[in-house]
């Protein structure tokens, strides 16, 4: 009687994260933003690994022999297409949940990927190297960016990249991104960011310069409400990505 | 052969439908993405295809497409090129029908803005084209079911193999199961009108000229083939068709030659005449999760302006590009938000074709007098300004709009 009571337990569980990962993966569902915004950092991402380690982009599984960490991976948007690329990837994220919900998508995309729910400091101190760290959408939301992202540089091998995106902190950026997305367009939740929390370009730039990170370049993105898509644009001011390499 | 616990036949892209839409997706995605398992499933028996005696006009753009898709080569030889295009407004009775509109248009020097090639010619040139590139092609096989509820659509066929596959391709014509199964309903207007159509050997060459005459009861083609032949489409009312094609072959021929004239010389029919309903068919949506329409699945348009075909191929061109690039992203292309890419791409297109027509055949499937002053005024009007008549051939070329890169002749 107690097995069975403990499968019962397991079952629900496994229904309650299998509905969260639907929810995840539901291009039209809650994370509709994050749908949203993936083409666009995703092919940002693809070009740039490409070029920096000679890709052939034609190739099956061009990413073959990569090794990148996603940081604050959430349900997995980025790791399965970087693993659809063919490189190994290690998703961590914070959250035991968003651990669960991931794990349980990849497994119905039939894809192995090495989810841990762990910090950015946990995995340095293990001694964790990568050939590609991606920051996305993580600065404004951790309690110490500088040594967050010092931590994060220690991982990087020579060679390698880190890419970072994140919302500048300008007036601009309070109007489109706070009051805009949050309370206007409701397209995330209100108290998602906070001004104060937002991330300059510079604060990025200087702990990571210090770990002796070279930045490659920098790109901002916007939405366009007529294509319904998000596309590149220099302007900064709003949402942006910077690209860090650590030299050979 | 990759099989889940279930019994599932573990795909990529399962395309329903082998007609040249649903060949033409498999062949330009398998090319692209050549680790992608693509499997075309056709409801009718092994070698249907080769009964099809219709012929289609392929544009330009088109004939760009099967180039890139590596079966022009073969297909050049049994193709017609229209070389000059003629449309005129009369009665049957008229001795003499006034040329109001002329097109003798080249695209680009040295390329005539279409080519007409027997349906079958097309048909079999593609499946080749799958065997060489390993595309699967299961023959008497419908299929009987969709399941779209679980992390990968199910379609399960009526001898109850079943296929899961990330997604499917709805090429199964204007009456598309699929479609219905996944619930998307369609907008459709029924013209009362049918086409007929059917191949006729006339005594003198054509010299590549394709006619069209606006005659009362709607319009009436000529399309130039191979040799001493040329393809008849030949509007009428739902019942005088249905009672000319049923008719006594030598009436039904004398009937022909009140509206083809004599001045190719005598006129033989050589196919059996059948008669096909007309109508504007167009799915409320082209996507859906795991299913995306193609061609006439997705628009089913009046013949009038030879546009069916070429709309067909400007599916295929935007499905394909789409789903290449997604999966060149690593991005999961049965996704609904990478397939309203392709949505957004095609519906503009397509409505604005399907209103072009459709004013088109309204404007001319009558006898009113007044009503034909303003149209011949408007045609003589088309005739004499350059810009306009461009756009027209550009449009009969399947040049207008944005282009999928396969229809300007580069690769994905």
């Amino acid at each position: 009687m107690n097995a069975t009571g403990g499968t019962t337990i397991d079952t629900a569980e496994v229904e309650r994260f299998s509905a969260m990962a639907a929810e995840w993966w539901n291009p039209k569902g809650k994370f509709r933003p994050l749908h949203k915004f993936n083409p666009v950092r995703l092919r940002y991402i693809r070009d740039e690994v490409a070029r920096q380690f000679g890709c052939d982009l034609n190739a099956e599984r061009p990413f073959e022999g990569l090794r990148i960490l996603d940081i604050g991976c959430g349900g997995g948007l980025l790791c399965e297409p970087m693993r659809w690329l063919g490189a190994e990837v290690v998703g961590a994220d914070a959250s035991e949940t968003n651990i669960k919900v991931a794990r349980i998508h990849a497994e119905q995309s039939g894809l192995d990927i090495d989810y841990r729910a762990t910090t950015a400091e946990a995995l340095a101190d293990e001694g964790e190297r990568f050939d590609v760290i991606l920051n996305m959408e993580v600065v404004e939301h951790v309690a110490n960016v500088d040594l967050y992202l010092r931590r994060c540089a220690e991982m990087i091998k020579p060679g390698g990249l880190m890419f970072v995106a994140t919302i500048n902190r300008t007036m601009k950026a309070y109007a489109l991104a706070i009051v805009g997305a949050e309370y206007v367009l409701r397209w995330l939740p209100k108290g998602t960011h906070s001004y104060d929390k937002l991330v300059r370009p510079v604060e990025i730039h200087n702990p990571l310069s210090d770990e002796g990170l070279l930045r490659r370049d920098i790109t901002g993105m916007f939405y366009s409400p007529l294509s319904d898509s998000w596309q590149r644009s220099r302007d900064t001011d709003v949402n942006y990505m910077v690209l860090y390499e650590r030299p050979a | 052969m990759n099989e889940n616990e279930a019994g599932e036949r573990q795909i990529d892209i399962m395309v329903c439908g082998a007609g040249y839409v649903g060949l033409a997706t498999a062949v330009a995605i398998k090319q692209a993405r050549p680790s992608l398992d693509v499997v075309l499933a056709d409801a009718a028996p092994d070698g249907v295809w080769k009964k099809d005696g219709r012929a289609s006009a392929i544009a330009a753009a088109a004939c760009a497409m099967l180039q890139r898709l590596g079966v022009w080569d073969e297909l050049e030889e049994g193709a017609q090129p229209i070389t000059e295009m003629i449309v005129t407004d009369s009665r049957a009775s008229d001795p003499i029908r006034p040329v109001y509109l002329t097109f003798s248009g080249e695209v680009e020097p040295g390329q005539p803005f279409a080519h007409m090639l027997m349906n079958r010619d097309l048909n079999g040139a593609l499946r080749r084209r799958c065997d060489e590139l390993g595309i699967e092609i299961h023959q008497g096989t419908p299929i009987a079911g969709l399941d779209r509820s679980g992390a990968c659509a199910v379609a399960t066929a009526k001898d109850n193999r079943r296929f899961s596959a990330r997604l499917v391709i709805a090429a199964d014509g204007a009456r598309s199961r699929l479609r219905d199964w996944a619930g998307i309903r369609t907008v459709s207007w029924q013209y009362g009108q049918s086409g007929i159509v059917c191949t006729v050997a006339h005594e003198r060459p054509h010299n590549g000229r394709a006619e069209e005459h606006f005659l009362p009861a709607g319009p009436f083609a000529t399309l130039p083939l191979p040799g001493n032949r040329s393809s008849i489409v030949w509007t009428e009312r739902t019942a005088d068709a249905e009672r000319l094609v049923n008719s006594d072959p030598f009436l039904f021929e004398t009937e022909l030659e009140t509206r083809f004239g004599r001045h190719l010389g005598a006129i033989t029919v050589e196919s059996k005449p059948r008669a096909w309903p007309l109508g504007l068919t167009l799915a409320r949506a082209f996507v859906t999760h795991r299913l995306a329409l193609a061609g006439d699945a997705a628009h089913g348009i009046h013949p009038i302006a030879g546009q069916g075909l070429n709309m067909g191929f400007k599916d295929v061109a935007a499905l394909a590009e789409v789903i290449v690039e997604a999966d060149r992203l690593g991005l999961d292309f049965g996704q609904e938000d990478v397939l309203e890419d392709y949505q957004r791409w095609r519906r503009f297109d397509t409505v604005r074709m399907g209103a072009t027509t459709d004013i088109l055949n309204r404007l001319f499937s009558n006898d009113i007098a007044p009503i034909r002053l303003i149209r011949d005024i408007g045609l003589g009007i088309v005739d004499r300004m350059p810009g306009l008549k461009r756009d027209f051939i550009a449009q009969a070329a399947g040049k207008g709009g944005p282009m999928p890169r396969l229809l300007r002749g580069e690769a994905i």
